[in-house]
């Protein structure tokens, strides 16, 4: 029996495993879109806990911080930092944004902003920008996946089939699950990436140097300005660092679906608790750290510094536990995968294409849409991902730079009185001008900062600036406001919305 | 809203400093702790002391609300 025919089993069926646990947890309730999306807001801290792990800790963090520390060795140690610093960031003000979003039932940041501006055009704004950031996102995931799927058949299924292959894949999990079902995957799958990368993290150390301590003092004689800033780049030293830290740390939950599961949790007191524990969960990435290291020396000149993880795994190990790794990394894949073509695809015809251009479209119609979206989000995504393919980490950046323009209009609108729609949208729209500048003109860094942090520094410069110079009026009231006065218009609720429509297929109701 | 204590920023500002502004002073290889590189141990350690001082905040912030 060949090695791939050992390994690929393993992975569909641990996938399978996977999407079958989200089918019977799904099924088991009846959804309405908030049931769907936020869980009806009744999660207790364990589980809130899973699920925000599950969502944080994707495809980059399993191949992607591995990749980064294989090639580009030091600056890679950024991630450690921005994930205890993303929590610590989140502590001051995401238990008030828990509170505004259960007053007010918002289901993401795009409801914030028509709610607290008072303006759907900006949350339009924001829901257009979401969906464009959250593409870098989801193809990251899908090259995650087609990775996993080209290594485990040793190279027998080629990049483009395994790109397509891991596309179907979660287009096919997208409609079989809601929030409340990807919360039980995440528990499979939480589980699995844990246990795989403390095996293969001490393992693939162990079996080629006899240790990680003898590791690292191989690699601090072979080559050690790969281990420090700015290790094998030229541009990322300190400056980037700092930078980059401040833009991801700020940024982490400024992606649309993460304040989703925000909003899911109990209370603003559970938000404030997983604050101060999540960080603790982030120890286990030293471990992908390692490995990530020992592939410099174990398995040097690799093309594509994506495979890196894989491939060492693939020459430590039987090839049943690459099936297990690969079956463990596929899901990481998949879950955020869904995640985001959902959010993406309802943002994009709830709060864009409805209040812009067919305010009367009936939720029927908006549900139709979406599901159209689905596609095309998905091609789009596929297309990219078989055509270019930077470093994992390098996708999640752009996507950062993108989203972390949300976050002075959500700190100062949650905070400060004064801010007003006017300086919002342009601080907004400077900020993703620069991104979109700096990264399509190969400016990133600038003069080695960030170029990320160098558009948000702008964003709040021009936010500020203009909220002076045309103040607001009266925008702030809805931060003290009774219930009843500003709900979002007009939120989806019938049972004829957007799940059903997904669920009837399924023939189960 | 009601911001958070003042008092609480502080706390939060500590593993930001250690972890994110103070970085030219600890990157670097040596010496080697516990067989870690001194700026992944530096990390690491960071990484778990980050939760006590979040969770000083959190006792704080709950006492001033009563």
């Amino acid at each position: 029996m060949s090695a791939s025919a050992i390994a690929l089993p393993i992975i569909f069926g641990l996938i399978a495993a996977g999407s079958a646990i989200g089918f019977f947890a799904g099924a088991r309730y009846k959804m309405d879109l908030e049931q769907w999306t936020v869980a009806a807001r009744g999660f207790g801290v364990v589980f809130v806990w899973l699920l925000m792990a599950g969502e944080v800790y994707t495809t980059f963090s399993f191949l992607g911080a591995s990749g980064w520390a294989y090639s580009k060795g030091g600056p890679t140690l950024y991630i450690l930092a921005y994930l205890a610093l993303g929590y610590v960031v989140s502590y001051y003000y995401l238990p008030q944004m828990w509170e505004i979003g259960k007053r007010h039932g918002l289901q993401t940041t795009s409801d914030f902003f028509t709610l607290r501006y008072r303006s759907r055009h900006l949350g339009a704004f924001v829901a257009l920008v979401s969906v464009v950031f959250m593409i870098p996102y989801l193809q990251l995931q899908l090259t995650g996946l087609g990775i996993i799927v080209e290594v485990a058949s040793f190279e027998g299924i080629g990049r483009t089939t395994a790109m397509l292959i891991s596309g179907a894949l979660i287009a096919v999990f997208v409609f079989m699950s809601g929030m409340r079902a990807v919360a039980w995957v995440s528990v499979l799958k939480d589980f699995l990436l844990l246990g795989s990368a403390i095996a293969i993290g001490i393992g693939v150390p162990t079996v080629w140097f006899g240790g990680i301590g003898p590791m690292f003092a191989a690699l601090a004689r072979a080559h050690p300005a790969h281990l420090v800033m700015p290790g094998s780049t030229q541009t990322m030293g300190h400056a980037w660092f700092i930078s980059t830290v401040l833009l991801t740390s700020v940024g982490f939950y400024m992606w649309p679906h993460t304040l989703a599961a925000v909003f899911s949790a109990k209370s603003g007191e559970t938000v404030r608790r997983n604050a101060v524990a999540m960080p603790l969960y982030s120890l286990s990435l030293a471990f992908v750290f390692f490995v990530g290291f020992a592939a410099v020396i174990a398995v040097p000149h690799l093309a594509d510094s994506n495979l890196a993880l894989l491939t060492v795994v693939r020459k430590t190990f039987p090839p049943w536990f690459l099936g297990i790794i690969g079956g463990a990394g596929a899901l990481t894949a998949m879950v955020p995968g869904a995640i985001i073509i959902l959010t993406a695809s309802t943002l994009f015809a709830k709060n864009f294409y409805r209040p812009l251009f067919a305010p009367a479209m009936s939720d029927d119609q908006v549900a139709r849409l979406a599901r159209i979206l689905v596609v095309i989000v998905t091609a789009i995504a596929l297309y990219l991902s078989i055509h270019n393919s930077p470093t994992l980490v390098a996708l999640l950046l752009i996507g950062y730079a993108g989203v972390t323009q949300f976050f002075p209009g959500i700190i100062l609108g949650l905070y400060s009185r004064r801010v007003s729609r006017a300086g919002v949208f342009s601080g907004m729209a400077v900020g993703v001008a620069a991104v979109a500048f700096l990264m399509l003109t190969k400016r990133d860094p600038f003069l080695g900062v960030n170029a990320g942090f160098v558009a948000l520094c702008l964003n709040f410069v021009v936010t500020v600036v203009i909220s002076g110079l045309i103040p607001a009026s009266g925008e702030a009231e809805v931060l003290e406001a009774p219930l009843a006065d500003f709900r979002v218009p007009p939120p989806l609720r019938s049972r004829s919305d957007i799940v059903d429509l997904l669920l009837e297929e399924r023939g189960d109701r | 809203m009601k911001p958070p204590p003042l008092i609480t920023l502080l706390f939060g500002l500590i593993p930001f400093t250690a972890m994110c502004f103070s970085v030219s002073l600890w990157d670097r290889v040596h010496p080697i702790v516990l067989g870690l590189p001194f700026n992944l141990f530096w990390l690491i350690l960071w990484t778990a002391l980050t939760p006590l001082f979040m969770w000083c905040a959190l006792r704080i912030e709950r006492r001033s609300r009563g």
